[in-house]
C-alpha cells in the first residue's frame, strides 16, 4: 500500500472546539434544530420538558379541582366535569391509537358498555343496587374483558380492515342500545327489556363512599371523582409507557414485523393495548352514568368517537400530556362556540390570526386587511343606496336574542350587509347561496397565484363573514364541528403531529 | 476444525427445506448445517432465495416441506417471537429499525422477550419491574458499547432516524444481540457501506463470534467480507445449493461462476 494514499480516519477526532468532520456533529445537534425553539409552542414545549411532569399534572388537576371554589356557576362546573371525562377518554384512546398504533374505531363501545352495565347494576331497572366499591371494579373488569373480545379480529386483520370491523361493532352496539328493549334472545325467548331502548335507563344511583352519596346535582362531586381518576390513571399509564410494555407498543407502531422478529408478541400486545384503553373508558363510563343519572343510546355514537379522536390528534397522539391538553382545548372550544356571541369572537379572531400568520410580507398583509375593511364599508354603502332593507337586519347575540346596538354590533353592521328578517323568519336562503359561492371562491383562491390570490382573498373573507353572520352563527351544533374541522385542517397543515406530538419520521 | 465441528450436533440444521410462492419454487430441498461457534456465509445472485431462507428460519414464512432444527428442536410452525425466544435473531437487508424511538430504546425493546414483569407490576412500579428495567438499561449500554464509540454517549437518547446509515446497520446488530440469541442471522450487513466501514464490519462480525460467542449465518454480496471471516460458504441459485465448502472451493466452482456470470462466459483476470 502506498503511503500517500488518503485514508479516512474512523477514529473520533480530538475534543477540540468547532464542528468536526466524521464526528457526526450535525447529528449531535439535531435536537437543537428540531426541538421547536420557535414560537409559543416551542416555549411551552421547553417549559414542559424542564418541569417534572408530575408537577404539571398536579397543577392542572389542582386548578380543575379548585374551579368549584372560584365560581358558583353550575354551568362552568358542569363543563369542567365533562372536560375531565373527555380527558379520561382521550388518555384511554391514546393507549391504542397513540402508542400501539391500533386504529381502534370501536372505542366508544367501551365507554357506553361501562355506562350501561353500571346503570343495570345501580338502578331500579333490574332492582339491583350494588355498592360503588363493588360495581365500579366489576364494570371496569368486564369492560377490559370486552376489550379483549372485540379486538380479537386484530389477530387476522390489520390496519384499515381491523378499523372497519371495529366501526361495525360500534354500529351494532348503537343498534342494540336503541332497540334492546324488545330483545327476544334471537327468537328463543320472550321479548325482554335490557337497555331501556330510546329512553335509556334513568334514576341511576349516585356514587357512594362510606355511606356518603355524591349528589349528581352538585357537579363538583363528580368533577373531583373524575379528577382523582385522571391523576391515578395518568400515573399508571405514564409508568407503563416507559416500561417494557410501553416500549413494545411503540415498537409495534413503528414496525410490526420487525417488532415480532425481535421477540415481541405483537398480536397479544395489540389486544392488550385495546383492553387497557377499554379499562380507562370503563372507568369514565361509570362516572358518566352516575353524573348524568342516566344512560341514553344517542350518547355513545360516531360523533363522540370523532370528537375524542380530534382531541387525541390535536393534542398529539402518543403524548400523554398532549392528549390531556387536546381534550381540554377541544371541549372548552366546543362549549365556547355554543353561544353565538362567543363563537363570533372565535371566528373573527381565527380569521385575523390566520391572516397575520400566513400573509407575508407585512405590506401585503396591510393591503389585505385595509382592503377587507374598505370592501365591507363600500359594500354596505352600495347596498344601502340601492336597497335599504338589505342592511336593516340585526346581529345575533344568542339563540333568540338580536341586537342593533352595542359597540361590536354597530361595527359589524356598518361593515356587513345584513338583510332585514334573516334571523327573525329563520330564512337562511341568502346564507346558503352565499355559502356555495364562498366555497367556489375559496377553491379559486387555491388555484390562483401571486397578487391575484390576494385580490380575491378580500371578497372571499368578507363573503365568509357574510355566511357566518347570516347563517352559521346561530346554528351552534353545525358550526362548532365545522370550525373544529377547519381548525384540525389548519393544524395538520402546520403541525402534522399535533400540538405536543413528537415530530415523527416515517422513512429516511 | 471442520471435522471436529461436524462430529457435534449442529446448532442449526435445515433438512430438505422447500417453499414455493405460487408455482415458483424459491427454496428447493435445501440442506444446510451450522455448527456451534461457526460462521457460515450464504452467497448467490439476486433472487437466489437467500433472504427467503432467512424468512423461513425466523418464521415469517412457513415452509412447504422439510424441517428447521435449532439444537435438535423443530422451529417450523412457531410464531416469529417464539423463534426469537428459542435463540434466533436477525437483521434486515432493508433496515427495519424503530426509527422514532431512541437508540437505547431500540435495544431495550428487543429485551422484551427476556423480561417478565406483568402489566400490573409495571403500572405500580413493583420491585421486579424496577429491577428488570435497571438490568435492561445496563444490558443495552453494554450491547451498544460493543461498537466502541460509535453508539455511545449522546447518541443513546437520540431518535434512531438521526443516525447515519452505517450506524443504523450497527444499531440493528446491537438490537439483534439484545434478544440474547444463540445464532445471529445477518442479512447483508455490509450493504451500502464504504470500504473502511466494510472492513470495520468484517472485524466486528469476527468479534461477535470470538468475544460474544455467537454462531453466525451470514448473507453477503461483498466477497471481501465473505472471504475474510467465513468458516464455510454455501452458494445458492434458484433455491438450490450449488456449492459448499471453503471460500476458495466455492469461488472457483464452475457452477458458481456460471450462476453469477452465465454459462458461456469465460472468466478473465
Amino acid at each position: 500500500m502506498s503511503t500517500d494514499a488518503p485514508t479516512p480516519a474512523p477514529t473520533p477526532s480530538d475534543p477540540g472546539g468547532g464542528p468536526q468532520i466524521g464526528a457526526d456533529e450535525w447529528v449531535r445537534r439535531s435536537g437543537e434544530r428540531t426541538g421547536g425553539s420557535k414560537g409559543v409552542v416551542g416555549f411551552l414545549n421547553r417549559v414542559a420538558d424542564r418541569t417534572p411532569h408530575i408537577l404539571l399534572l398536579l397543577a392542572f388537576l389542582g386548578f380543575a379541582c379548585a374551579i368549584p371554589f372560584l365560581t358558583s356557576n353550575g354551568y362552568v362546573i358542569g363543563v369542567a366535569t365533562d372536560t375531565m371525562l373527555y380527558v379520561l377518554l382521550a388518555m384511554g384512546l391514546n393507549v391504542a391509537v397513540g402508542w400501539a398504533g391500533m386504529l381502534d374505531l370501536g372505542y366508544v363501545i367501551f365507554y357506553g358498555f361501562a355506562a350501561y352495565l353500571f346503570a343495570e347494576l345501580s338502578s331500579a331497572h333490574y332492582g339491583i343496587h350494588w355498592a360503588t366499591w363493588q360495581s365500579v371494579p366489576f364494570v371496569i373488569a368486564c369492560t377490559i374483558l370486552l376489550g379483549f373480545v372485540l379486538s380479537l379480529p386484530s389477530l387476522r386483520l390489520s390496519g384499515d380492515y381491523f378499523a372497519i370491523v371495529m366501526l361495525f361493532f360500534l354500529e351494532i352496539f348503537n343498534n342494540f342500545t336503541a332497540n334492546g328493549y324488545t330483545w327476544n334472545w334471537f327468537g328463543l325467548g320472550s321479548p325482554h327489556d335490557i337497555t331501556g331502548g330510546p329512553t335509556g335507563i334513568t334514576n341511576i344511583d349516585p356514587w357512594r363512599f362510606f355511606g356518603h352519596a355524591l349528589d349528581p346535582n352538585n357537579a363538583q362531586n363528580y368533577l373531583w371523582v373524575a379528577s382523582a381518576g385522571v391523576f391515578v390513571i395518568a400515573i399508571l399509564l405514564a409508568y407503563v409507557n416507559k416500561a417494557r410494555t410501553g416500549r413494545a407498543w411503540r415498537a409495534l407502531r413503528e414496525d410490526p414485523l420487525a417488532a415480532n422478529l425481535m421477540g415481541m408478541p405483537v398480536k397479544w400486545l395489540g389486544l392488550l393495548a385495546i383492553a387497557v384503553g377499554a379499562g380507562v373508558a370503563g372507568f369514565a363510563g361509570t362516572v358518566n352514568a352516575s353524573y348524568y343519572q342516566g344512560v341514553f343510546p344517542d350518547a355513545f355514537t360516531l360523533q363522540l368517537l370523532i370528537t375524542i379522536y380530534a382531541m387525541v390528534i390535536l393534542g398529539g397522539a402518543g403524548s400523554l400530556g398532549g392528549v390531556i391538553f387536546g381534550a381540554v382545548a377541544v371541549n372548552v372550544m366546543l362549549e365556547v362556540l355554543t353561544t353565538p356571541n362567543h363563537a363570533r369572537w372565535v371566528f373573527y379572531a381565527a380569521v385575523l390570526l390566520g391572516l397575520v400568520a400566513k400573509v407575508r410580507p407585512w405590506k401585503v398583509l396591510a393591503a389585505v386587511l385595509g382592503g377587507l375593511v374598505a370592501f365591507g364599508l363600500i359594500a354596505h354603502q352600495v347596498v344601502e343606496a340601492v336597497w335599504a332593507r338589505g342592511v336593516g337586519g340585526p346581529i345575533a347575540m344568542g339563540p333568540t336574542s338580536y341586537t342593533t346596538h352595542g359597540f361590536f354590533a354597530t361595527l359589524i353592521r356598518q361593515w356587513m350587509v345584513l338583510p332585514k328578517g334573516t334571523y327573525e323568519n329563520a330564512d337562511y336562503r341568502i346564507g346558503n347561496y352565499a355559502f356555495v359561492i364562498v366555497i367556489a371562491m375559496v377553491l379559486t383562491c387555491t388555484v390562483l397565484k401571486g397578487w391575484k390570490r390576494y385580490v380575491l382573498l378580500v371578497p372571499t373573507i368578507w363573503g365568509a363573514a357574510f355566511v357566518w353572520e347570516t347563517d352559521l352563527v346561530n346554528q351552534g351544533p353545525t358550526t362548532r364541528y365545522l370550525l373544529l374541522g377547519l381548525l384540525l385542517i389548519g393544524l395538520m397543515a402546520t403541525r402534522p403531529n399535533g400540538i405536543f406530538g413528537q415530530q415523527r419520521v416515517e422513512i429516511v | 476444525m471442520s471435522e471436529s465441528q461436524a462430529a457435534r450436533t449442529p446448532l442449526l440444521e435445515l433438512r430438505e427445506l422447500s417453499v414455493s410462492f405460487g408455482g415458483l419454487r424459491v427454496i428447493d430441498e435445501l440442506d444446510i448445517q451450522v455448527a456451534e461457534h461457526e460462521i457460515v456465509s450464504v452467497i448467490g445472485p439476486n433472487g437466489a432465495g437467500k433472504t427467503t431462507l432467512f424468512n423461513l428460519i425466523t418464521g415469517v414464512y412457513r415452509p412447504d416441506g422439510g424441517d428447521i432444527l435449532l439444537d435438535g428442536q423443530s422451529l417450523v410452525g412457531l410464531a416469529p417471537h417464539k423463534i426469537t425466544e428459542r435463540g434466533v435473531a436477525r437483521t434486515f437487508q432493508t433496515l427495519r429499525l424503530f426509527l422514532n424511538m431512541t437508540v437505547k430504546e431500540n435495544v431495550m425493546a428487543a429485551q422484551y422477550v427476556r423480561t417478565k414483569a406483568t402489566l400490573i407490576e409495571q403500572m405500580l412500579q413493583l420491585p421486579r419491574a424496577r429491577r428488570e428495567e435497571r438490568e435492561m438499561n445496563a444490558f443495552a449500554e453494554e450491547k451498544l458499547g460493543f461498537f466502541g464509540e460509535r453508539l455511545m454517549g449522546y447518541r443513546w437518547n437520540q431518535p434512531a432516524y438521526s443516525l447515519s446509515y452505517a450506524n443504523r446497520r450497527r444499531l440493528e446488530i446491537a438490537r439483534a444481540t439484545a434478544t440474547r440469541p444463540r445464532i445471529l442471522l445477518l442479512d447483508e450487513p455490509a450493504a451500502g457501506m464504504n470500504p473502511v466501514e466494510t472492513h470495520e464490519i468484517t472485524e466486528l462480525i469476527g468479534k461477535l463470534r470470538e468475544e460474544a460467542g455467537f454462531t453466525i449465518l451470514l448473507i453477503e454480496h461483498d466477497m471481501h467480507v465473505v472471504e475474510g471471516i467465513s468458516d464455510r460458504v454455501v452458494a445458492l441459485d434458484h433455491g438450490v445449493k450449488i456449492a459448499e465448502g471453503t471460500f476458495e472451493q466455492v469461488a472457483t466452482d464452475p457452477r458458481v461462476v456460471e450462476a453469477y456470470l452465465g454459462a458461456s462466459a469465460t472468466v478473465t483476470k
